[in-house]
Order: structure tokens, then sequence, then C-alpha cells
């Protein structure tokens, strides 16, 4: 269904304009980082990629083959929401929604369960797993739909670094196996670790688009130049 | 006050020697507001959920009289039931009227709402925090509707005692379409109500300190099952 095409994309809410005139197209490949300050409006791009939230101007449009309604693709949340039942159940439940016939989804979430190392704890209710783990487990639910495009919402700002080490080593597995990440962070050494190209977001606007070597090395832009030199100290 | 005393004492020996009478009018008053209970929830938990998670016009209004007809008057809802079952009335034919089943369904009009609108209010807030991950699972909404009543099943409990305390300590509705009579559709509530104005005040005393016993004990007994739950799954 890639690539991805926004066309001079606005959102606005209340009067405030969250996302002004972004037009960009995202193809499949290289692992797209969306990079910006608190309140650049990363998390509301991604919302309007995944369909969460209706543009209120301009067109998002899956311009690919296949699954033209953009529907393989899943999306990982900065804080998981996790259903009152156990861990192997939430991931079931996501492939159930899918349609994924009853004998192969249990097959399918003990893989996947496998794959971010929560086997041991499949059986445990899901809320009472630690932030690491639910975050694993919300990957784990994602991948297990075996998405086209995986989006990710700074998945790691509420984790410590080992957890934070654990979850960006599974989104690297899941790109692997082909699947197309775009993610948010506002992190610099996550953005450098795992992105191979930068969307620049500021006050709404996307101010450049480079591939990450060149970006921190010598960003297109004052903005992007003054963000990093405000958050390198600290990374 | 020596009244009071000997009141007391005497309550607490037809307790001790579970007294025929008394059992057998502890025992359908359980049975009539047990049952009532089990059909509002059955209509009142879809009822909520379908508010929770809907979208249509008219659903503002339906939640402000829902929580409304929260404070319905028993007395109403029992002259209501009244007229529909009595002989003239459209449900006259079925012969319910004066029968521990028309308590129930008196009880059951009563309680529905209070499930409805405290339900509908728990799983709109499970419904905010939820929304945006089933969205993006793919869940319709009625998907949704039914994964967060399952999902809050540890709070629906508490709304269900709620509607059992209403069902269990009210007096008009059950008075006017069950009638109070001995045996038959004598309840805790009226055989309070009955005995003190007869002046047995023993044995109204004694039903009423059951009747509050039972509404803790069934609360305590749903906390504890709750606590345990919330626990367990988080």
């Amino acid at each position: 269904m890639l690539p991805l095409e926004l066309r001079d994309v606005s959102f606005a809410i209340n009067g405030r304009t969250l996302i002004d005139h972004v037009s960009v197209e995202i193809g499949a490949g290289p692992r797209t980082v969306i990079l910006g300050p608190n309140g650049a409006g990363k998390s509301v791009l991604m919302r309007l990629c995944h369909g969460l939230l209706p543009a209120s101007a301009g067109r998002i449009i899956w311009r690919g083959a296949g699954s033209a309604d953009g529907s393989r693709q899943a999306m990982v949340f900065q804080r998981p929401v996790m259903l009152r039942r156990s861990a192997l159940a939430n991931v079931v439940y996501g492939l159930k929604l899918a349609g994924v016939s009853r004998a192969e989804r249990e097959l399918r979430a003990a893989d996947v369960l496998d794959a971010v190392d929560l086997s041991a704890v499949s059986g445990r209710p899901a809320r009472v797993l630690s932030g690491g783990e639910q975050q694993r487990l919300a990957l784990a639910r994602a991948w297990a739909l075996n998405p086209e495009v995986l989006f990710l919402d700074e998945p790691t700002a509420n984790l410590d670094p080992n957890a934070t080490r654990d979850v960006e080593s599974i989104i690297n597995q899941i790109c692997a196996g082909g699947t197309k990440i775009i993610m948010s962070t506002h992190n610099l050494g996550q953005a450098r670790r795992l992105g191979d190209e930068i969307l620049f977001l500021s006050h709404g606007r996307l101010v450049e688009r480079s591939p990450v070597e060149q970006f921190f090395k010598q960003p297109a832009s004052a903005e992007a130049a003054a963000f990093i030199r405000a958050e390198l100290p600290w990374n | 006050m020596n009244d009071l005393n000997r009141a007391f004492a005497e309550a607490f020996g037809l307790i001790g020697a579970l007294d025929a009478k008394l059992v057998e009018i502890v025992t359908l008053s359980l049975e009539v507001s047990v049952a009532a209970v089990a059909f509002a929830a059955v209509a009142g938990f879809p009822l909520g959920a379908a508010l929770a998670v809907g979208r249509f016009r008219g659903r503002g209004s339906i939640i402000v009289l829902l929580n409304a007809l929260m404070g319905l008057p028993p007395v109403v809802v029992g002259l209501v039931v009244y007229l529909l079952l009595s002989r003239a009335g459209p449900l006259g034919e079925f012969g319910i009227l004066f029968t521990p089943a028309a308590m129930v369904i008196a009880q059951a009009v009563l309680v529905t709402p209070i499930i409805a609108a405290l339900s509908r209010q728990t799983i709109e807030d499970a419904w905010r925090e939820y929304e945006e991950q089933l969205r993006s699972l793919g869940a319709k909404r009625l998907n949704a509707a039914f994964t967060l009543l399952w999902d809050t099943r540890f709070s629906l409990i508490t709304v269900m005692l709620a509607g059992f305390g209403r069902a269990a300590a009210e007096v008009g509705a059950v008075m006017i379409v069950g009638g109070n009579i001995d045996g038959v559709t004598r309840v805790m509530t009226t055989a309070i109500a009955l005995e003190t104005s007869k002046g047995d005040l023993p044995l109204a005393l004694g039903l009423g300190i059951i009747l509050v016993g039972l509404v803790i004990m069934v609360n305590a007994a749903a906390n504890l099952i709750r606590e345990a739950a919330l626990r367990r799954y988080g």
C-alpha cells in the first residue's frame, strides 16, 4: 500500500493549527523518524497518517498496490493500553479483530510473544506486567498483525534505558522482517540509532527532510540546527 | 428506651432461632431483588455500553433522561406497573398482579436506569482510555462496546450492587404490585412497614437488622471480589 502521500495536509482543533500544510511522500524501505520538540505535532501527524484523526484540509493517500484502504498498518503508542486479560489474550484479541482464523491466532500469538521474550509471562494478566514488558507486548500485538507499515509514537518515552534497548532491538527485528517503520521521537540518540531518514517537524510544519547522517552533520534548517544544539549535551 | 431494648432482644432472638416466618420473608426478598437486578443488568449493561461508545442524535438527551430516571419514585413505578398488569391493563391477561413476578418487574423497571446510567459512565471513562488503541486495531464500535463491557467487569459489579441496594430497600413498588400478601408477596420492607403499624416492633426491627446486615454483607463480598480482581488483573 506504500507509498504514503500527504498532500498539503493540515489539522486544526479549537482554532489551533497543529499540523500546517504538510506535503510529503513516504516510501517503503528506509526507517523514517519524525523528530521535533514537544508540541511540534509529531503525534498528531502519525495519528493523521494512521487514520485516527481526520485531516482538516488536504489529502492522505495510500498510493501503492493492495490494501488501498491502508488496512495493513499498526500503531504502538507511547503508553500501551492493555486489556484486562492475559498477555497472550491481548495479542490474540488483535488477531481476532484482523480476521485471523481461530486456529491460527494462538499459534501466531505464541510465536510473536516468543520473539519479544515474553513467553514466560504469556499467561499473566497484561496490566500487571512492568512498563517495559507492556511496551514489548504492545509491539508483539502490532507485529503479530504482520503490518506493511508500523507507526511508533515515542515508544520508549516512558521507559528506562534497559527497557528502551529491548524495545529498539525489537523494532529492528520488525524492520528486518520487511515492515516499514515510521517512528516519532524527541530523543536524538534514538533517532540516530533507529532512523535512516529524518522528518524534522517544528510548530506543525515539516521543516526538513534529510538522511540521518546528513541531518546530524549538516542540518539544512536553522530550527533543526538549534534543536540539535540544545539537545546534544544530554545525549 | 425500654421498648427499644426489648425490641432488640426479641429481634436477635428471632434471628438466632431462624424463625420460619422470618426466613420465608427474607428468602422471598432476596429472590425478588436478585431476579430484578439480573433482568435490569441484561437490559442496562448493553444500553449503557451503547450510550458510552455510540454517537447519534439525541444521545445527550437520553443520557440526561437516564440520569434523571435513577431517582424514579418507587411508588410511581409501582403504580404504572400496577396499571399495566391489572385486569383491565394491556398485560392483564397474564394475571401476575399480586405475585412475586409482578414485584420482579417493578423492581427491574426501577433498577434498569440505575444500571444503565452508571455503566454508561464507567464504560465511557474506559472508552476514553482505550479508544485510540481499539480503533487502531480495527475495532468497530460494536466490538468496542463488548470489549469494554468485559474489561470493566469488576467496576460493573459495583454498578450492580448499587442496583441491588435500591431494589432491596424500596417499599413502594413492591407494596403496590405485590400487595404484601402473607406468605405470597410479603418481603422485608413491606413486612417492616406492616409490623410497625401493627405494633409488632421486635419482628419489624429484626427484619430491619437483617436487611441492613444483608446489604452490608453483599457489599463487603463484592468489594472483596473487586479488590482481589484488581490486584490480579491490574
